[in-house]
C-alpha cells in the first residue's frame, strides 16, 4: 500500500485524455452512423424506416455495458485481437449512432412541411433539398441536444473500464487498488468528469436559449 | 471464419438467468419509485421554495447529471465503506440508483411543474385550499401527466443503467451473465441471450407504464388524447 500523492492524481488527468479520446471516437463515429440512420428514419421507403427503427429499438432497448461485451466478444470470435480501444469505440459508435439517429430525426422533422414544397416547385431534387435547404435549417435546431449528448457520451465512457480499458475510471480503480483511500480518489474521479461535462451541459443550455430567443 | 453457436448452456443455466432478471427487477423497481419520490419532492423545492432550498436541489441535480453513474456506484460502495459505513452491493446499489434517478425526475417534474398556469394556483387559492393542498391536488397530478414520456423513458434508460451495478456484484441480470460466460465459455452467446432479456424487460417496462398511465389519468382518458 503506497501513500496517496500528488502523482496519483496526475496520473488520473493523465488518463482522463484518454476519456476525452474515446468520447471523440464515439462522437464522430455516432455522427457517421447517426446522420444516416435518422435520414433513413425520414425516409419514403418503408423498408429503410423498419430497419433504421428497429436498430434503434435494439440498441436503446439494451444496456450500454451489454452492447460493450458484445463488441468485446464478438470482435474476439471474429479473429480480431482484443483491443479494448476499438472494442470500446465500436460499442459507443452503436449506443450514439442510435440516440443521436433519434434525436437528428426529431430535428428534421422540426424543418416545417412548407420548406419541403418550396424547394419542390423550386424543381430541387431530393439531394439538393436535403444538402441546401432542410439539413442546414435543422442543424441549429440539433446543436443543442447534441451537444447536451455529448455529455452522456462521456460519462458513458467510464463503462469501457469494464473491459479493461484504461482511461479515467478505470484508472481511478487501478489508484485506489494501491492506495485504497476510495472515498478520496473516486470522488477526485467524479470531481474530473464533473470538470470535463459542465461546460458542456452549460454550453447546451446557453445555446438553446439562445435558440429560442431567436425563434420568438 | 467459422465460429459455431452453441447456446446449450441455457438448459442448465436458465434458473440462473430468471433469478438474476428478478433481481433486476426488484432492484430498478424499488429505485424508480424511491427515485420519483425524491424527485418529485426535490422539483417542487427548485420551483416553490426559497432560494437556498433552490440552490442546493440545483447543485445537487449538476452534480449527479455530470458524473457517470459508475463513478457514483463506487463512491457509495467503496468510498463510504471506507468512511466506516459498511453497506451490502444490493443496498448500495439501491442508493445510488436512487440518487440517480432523482436527479433526473427533478429536471423532468420541474419543467411538467413549471408548466402548469399561475392560475391555477390562483384558483386553488381562491377556493381555501392551502398550499399544499394546492399542490397535492390541483398542480401534481396534471403536472405528471404532462412529462409522464419523459418520466417512463426515464424510468427504462435507469432499469438499463442497473446494469452497472454488477460492478459491485450486486447479483442482478448482468452480474449473472459474467458468471455464466467464465463458467461455460460462451461469452458472445451468453451476451446475445442477456441482450434479449434486457430487450424483453424494456418492452415489460414500457408495457407496466402504459397501464399504470390508464390508471392513473383518468382525465387525459376521458378526453381521448394519447396517454
Amino acid at each position: 500500500m503506497t501513500q496517496l500523492s500528488v502523482n496519483h492524481f496526475l496520473y488520473l488527468v493523465t488518463a482522463a485524455q484518454w476519456t476525452v479520446l474515446l468520447s471523440l471516437i464515439a462522437f464522430v463515429g455516432g455522427t457517421v452512423v447517426g446522420l444516416p440512420i435518422a435520414l433513413m428514419r425520414v425516409s419514403r421507403s418503408r423498408l429503410a424506416r423498419a430497419l433504421a427503427t428497429v436498430y434503434i429499438q435494439i440498441v436503446q432497448g439494451t444496456p450500454l455495458l451489454i452492447v460493450l461485451f458484445l463488441s468485446y466478444f464478438g470482435l474476439g470470435i471474429l479473429g480480431y485481437k482484443l483491443i479494448p480501444l476499438v472494442a470500446a469505440g465500436l460499442a459507443l459508435t452503436v449506443y450514439a449512432a442510435a440516440f443521436l439517429g433519434e434525436i437528428w430525426r426529431g430535428c428534421i422533422e422540426a424543418v416545417p412541411r412548407t420548406q419541403w414544397e418550396a424547394s419542390d416547385c423550386l424543381g430541387l431534387n431530393r439531394f439538393q433539398q436535403y444538402t441546401y435547404v432542410v439539413l442546414p435549417q435543422a442543424l441549429r435546431v440539433a446543436i443543442p441536444p447534441t451537444v447536451g449528448f455529448m455529455v452522456q457520451i462521456v460519462k458513458n465512457t467510464s463503462l469501457a473500464s469494464v473491459i479493461g480499458f484504461v482511461e479515467l475510471a478505470r484508472a481511478g480503480q487501478i489508484v485506489n487498488n494501491s492506495t485504497f483511500e476510495p472515498f478520496t480518489i473516486f470522488c477526485a474521479v467524479a470531481a474530473i468528469y464533473f470538470a470535463l461535462c459542465y461546460p458542456l451541459s452549460l454550453a447546451s443550455r446557453h445555446l438553446e436559449r439562445k435558440a429560442h430567443a431567436g425563434r420568438n | 471464419m467459422s465460429y459455431d453457436f452453441d447456446f446449450s448452456f441455457l438448459a442448465e443455466k436458465w434458473p440462473a438467468f430468471v433469478a438474476g432478471a428478478w433481481l433486476t427487477v426488484q432492484l430498478t423497481v424499488v429505485s424508480i419509485a424511491l427515485g420519483f419520490a425524491v424527485g418529485t419532492i426535490c422539483a417542487l423545492c427548485r420551483v416553490y421554495g426559497g432560494a437556498v432550498l433552490r440552490r442546493l436541489v440545483g447543485g445537487y441535480v449538476e452534480l449527479i447529471r455530470n458524473t457517470p453513474l459508475l463513478v457514483q456506484i463506487f463512491i457509495v460502495y467503496f468510498g463510504l465503506s471506507s468512511l466506516g459505513l459498511k453497506l451490502s452491493a444490493e443496498v448500495s446499489a439501491v442508493i445510488a440508483l436512487v440518487v440517480n434517478m432523482g436527479a433526473y425526475t427533478t429536471e423532468i417534474m420541474r419543467a411538467g411543474l413549471q408548466s402548469i398556469q399561475r392560475t391555477q394556483l390562483e384558483a386553488a387559492d381562491c377556493l381555501g385550499l392551502t398550499r399544499l393542498q394546492a399542490i397535492i391536488h390541483v398542480v401534481l397530478l396534471p403536472a405528471m401527466e404532462r412529462v409522464y414520456p419523459a418520466l417512463s423513458s426515464q424510468a427504462v434508460l435507469l432499469m438499463l443503467a442497473s446494469s452497472i451495478t454488477s460492478q459491485i456484484s450486486a447479483e442482478e441480470l448482468t452480474a449473472t451473465a459474467n458468471l455464466v460466460q467464465s463458467d461455460t465459455y460462451r461469452s458472445f452467446e451468453v451476451y446475445i441471450v442477456v441482450a434479449v432479456v434486457y430487450l424483453a424487460l424494456s418492452a415489460l417496462y414500457r408495457l407496466a407504464f402504459w397501464l399504470l398511465a390508464l390508471v392513473l389519468f383518468e382525465r387525459k382518458r376521458r378526453l381521448g388524447t394519447a396517454l
